[in-house]
């Protein structure tokens, strides 16, 4: 084989497996959009995005309480994850010796490794009887969903923080110190800020494994399709939707499901355009570049 | 040049691929079952045996849910459905029913509890709705946390025909998607009810009498306890060599006593 013809395989080669991905996203979206279009016509666009019964034994499809119950835990899960996940990821990027980072780093390692259904078994029978002692009512709830999440996410938010944090360039921080502010103050005012893009993306990836997240949610937030009135109250994700009930449906409740697929994929969208958005508007200039 | 090696070597690894499936094809005769969880262990466990003294026939057990199993068997996927609900009559079109055993359903509750003895439309009201606390059938004052399995769930049918009958359960009850978790559940709360089949009933739980009588497996066999449910294996049409084997040995005495050693009440 001559050069050129290697040269010309290598690259379509490449570009073969660069583009497979797309290809996948695609046809799973043209999949779930060609199975879950009939049920968007047959129940009504509003009927099926704003209704507040699902009930597919008496044809009734409304998902707007699993919208809002997905929204829900995730960013509770949020709330507690990303204050812990950043300080974290603080501490172990510049106030902690190397002794403490070598415990630290595996420690957040094997978090992340742990499959989710050994998070949701856990949390069934540590935390939901622990809720329900301490907060009364079923055990079953947001609150338990949460912070389950709040665990699997925070070696993500941890991992991608701590990499950004590392990656701001050492004459910031010499420059901060030189000026006579202390670490605190330069971690404040100067690291920090620098490295908020990176954090932002940890805190995407973060929220896009809670959102996505079925299995330890289905086991521990009581799967109840309704709108939750107090963070106590047991709720259903659109996840465990679909999940709990694909095994059993038919018919239009079939189409249902892959249309609630079809709704996860605009939330996920229109939140990776949002963070995205923020994740631009963040970006510090230095020297006519991004950093 | 590496990438001939890499050519060769890969064509070696497809044509060994290709023979070691097409003559594991030839050595063995399949059969493909899947459906109901519940049926799922005692399906598995008579395969197991059946393979064991035919060495030649290889048994492929599924769970996926009734559903799935009526689907797929009347769809000509699999060569035995199973199923825990009898199939409607849209259903059953075609379908070879052979009832492998019976399950009973046991409405369960925290042995702390003081209640020992439902009647159906008190479990009937309590699931629906009209009766929230203990003290109205007799136990202490406490909020009643109403479990109950997913929607199309084997157990939660027979559970909703006929405990329910046309009223339906309250859409507040906790749903959860397996008989492990409803039993871990009321397990760990007092004022817990759920239901379960009696193959997983452990003595951590207490069962309720319903309409008087305990469940057991001379009660449900006798059909005296009322909340009970086929195990159901469903072919289309005539099944035919090993698949007819299986089923004759499943309902042989020699069958029907493994059925009966995994808790299932023989047919």
């Amino acid at each position: 084989m001559s050069r050129e013809t290697d040269e010309f395989l290598i690259e379509k080669g490449l570009f073969l497996t660069a583009i497979s991905s797309v290809i996948v996203i695609a046809l799973i979206i043209i999949f779930i959009f060609w199975e879950g279009y009939p049920a968007i016509v047959n129940v009504g666009f509003f009927n099926f995005i704003f209704g507040m019964d699902w009930s597919p034994s008496n044809g009734l499809y409304g998902v707007f309480p699993m919208i809002i119950g997905s929204l829900a835990i995730t960013g509770l899960s949020l709330l507690m994850a990303v204050p812990l996940g950043v300080f974290c990821a603080i501490f172990m990027a510049e106030i902690a010796p190397g002794k403490m980072r070598k415990i630290l780093r595996p420690t957040l390692q094997t978090l992340s490794g742990i499959p989710s259904v050994v998070y949701g078994f856990f949390g069934l029978i540590i935390l939901v009887p622990f809720m329900r002692v301490q907060f009364g009512g079923t055990g079953f709830s947001m609150l338990t969903a949460s912070l389950i999440l709040t665990v699997m996410i925070l070696p993500i938010i941890v991992s991608v923080s701590e990499d950004a944090i590392k990656s701001v360039p050492s004459e910031y921080k010499e420059a901060s110190l030189a000026l006579g502010a202390t670490h605190w103050q330069t971690i404040k005012n100067v690291i920090f800020p620098a490295a908020i893009p990176g954090v932002i993306t940890s805190i995407i990836l973060g929220m896009g494994r809670a959102i996505g997240e079925t299995l330890a949610i289905i086991m521990v937030a009581g799967n109840v399709v309704q709108i939750p009135t107090s963070i106590l109250d047991p709720v259903r994700a659109l996840t465990s939707n679909i999940a709990i009930e694909m095994g059993y449906a038919t018919g239009t409740h079939y189409n249902a499901l892959f249309a609630t697929g079809i709704v996860l994929i605009f939330m996920i969208l229109i939140l990776l355009v949002i963070a995205n958005y923020f994740h631009y508007k963040k970006k510090v200039t230095v020297g006519g570049g991004y950093l | 040049m590496s990438s001939k090696y890499l050519l060769a070597i890969i064509a070696i690894i497809i044509i060994i691929g290709a023979y070691l499936t097409l003559t594991t094809e030839n050595q063995y005769e399949r059969i493909e079952i899947a459906g109901s969880t519940s049926v799922q262990p005692i399906a598995e466990k008579l395969a197991q045996v059946y393979m064991e003294k035919h060495p030649n026939v290889k048994i492929n057990v599924q769970g996926g849910g009734s559903g799935l199993g009526i689907r797929s068997v009347s769809q000509g996927i699999i060569d035995i459905g199973t199923s825990s609900k009898e199939p409607n009559s849209n259903e059953s079109k075609g379908l070879n029913r052979y009832l492998i055993g019976k399950d009973g359903i046991v409405v369960v509750v925290n042995p702390e509890n003081s209640v020992d003895n439902l009647t159906k439309s008190q479990i009937r009201d309590i699931y629906n709705g009209n009766i929230t606390n203990w003290k109205d059938v007799g136990g202490k004052d406490g909020k009643i946390n109403v479990i109950t399995r997913e929607d199309g769930s084997g157990t939660r049918s027979v559970f909703q025909k006929i405990v329910m009958e046309k009223t339906s359960i309250k859409g507040d009850a906790v749903v959860l998607t397996s008989t492990e978790s409803v039993a871990q559940a009321v397990d760990g709360d007092p004022n817990a009810i759920g239901y379960i089949s009696i193959i997983s009933f452990k003595g951590n739980l207490k069962a309720i009498k319903v309409d008087g009588v305990y469940p057991t497996e001379e009660t449900i066999s006798n059909g005296s306890y009322p909340i009970q449910n086929p195990f159901l294996f469903l072919t289309k049409g005539n099944p035919h060599g090993v698949v007819e084997d299986f089923l004759n040995f499943c309902l042989s005495p020699e069958g029907q006593s493994i059925v009966k050693s995994e808790k299932v009440v023989p047919a």
